[in-house]
């Protein structure tokens, strides 16, 4: 089992029990967005790059910056209020670390040190597959997007 | 040696029983909406790494279904936030315990 593979599983449980355990909501959803990212080289490994960069893109870069935006729109201070703590060098350490081992992991990926653990399933056989047999649950997932869409809707155009 | 699959699909059960352990530990509605983003990414994982295992498509199939069902919930349940937060002033979940009218 090769280093890639270790490090992407070793950041993605870390950045999970931190994702949990913050007392601060900024601090755990960067930690959820760390934990979801090294899991993107994971799924790379196990033979999905589709489902990689499907990882990258929804869970990690719309997903949570969903959660991040409405955050930010709840105007209450909450237990946190950081301000002047950022500059102490202790408070970098761990988040240093994990953003290290996430671009030595990118590194690794790239140079091509790290290959695959499991045969490659191309895009092309995951769109045959879509299109073919599980065509019906695709149009299944279209209708629930757009039910969700008139319940967000819905929800957001109640009283003021 | 355990093979990398199985590794992915215990880090998948880790994932879950993480999100459930910080679902049931916290209180506020946004860290219990965190762990349960946290569990779905692990049961996505699961199948991907099934997907691994058997060498198909199908298991990707079904993560890409996972990570739809995920961004619907994940959008509801921050729509139902804004509004509990608006009516109840707070975003306590101890706060909600009677189901009124």
């Amino acid at each position: 089992m090769h280093i890639g593979f270790t490090l992407a599983v070793a950041v993605t449980a870390v950045a999970g029990l931190l994702a949990v355990g913050r007392a601060n909501a900024l601090h755990a959803l960067l930690y959820l967005v760390v934990a979801l990212l090294a899991q993107a080289p994971l799924i790379y490994l196990l033979g999905a790059p589709f489902a990689a960069a499907i990882q990258a893109i929804l869970y990690a870069g719309a997903i949570v910056v969903l959660f991040v935006f409405v955050i930010m729109l709840l105007n209450r201070p909450g237990p946190e209020a950081d301000g002047e703590g950022r500059r102490e060098a202790r408070r970098w350490l761990l988040p240093a670390l994990l953003g290290a081992a996430l671009f030595v992991e990118a590194a690794l990926l790239l140079a091509g040190l790290a290959l695959p653990v499991a045969g490659t399933v191309t895009v092309k056989a995951l769109g045959a597959d879509l299109f073919g047999p599980y065509r019906v649950a695709v149009e299944g997932a279209s209708l629930l997007l757009l039910a969700g869409l008139a319940a967000a809707w819905h929800l957001a155009r109640g009283e003021p | 040696m355990i093979p990398p699959p199985s590794v992915a699909l215990l880090l998948s059960v880790f994932l879950v029983a993480a999100g459930l352990a910080g679902l049931l530990a916290r209180r506020n509605l946004v860290f219990l909406l965190v762990a349960l983003e946290l569990m779905f990414s692990g049961a996505a994982l699961a199948f991907v790494a099934a997907a691994a295992r058997w060498g198909q498509s199908d298991g990707q199939v079904m993560f890409l279904l996972v990570v739809t069902v995920a961004g619907t919930e994940a959008a509801l349940a921050l729509a139902f936030l804004l509004r509990i937060e608006r009516l109840a002033g707070t975003l306590d979940s101890e706060a909600q315990r009677e189901l009124r009218g």
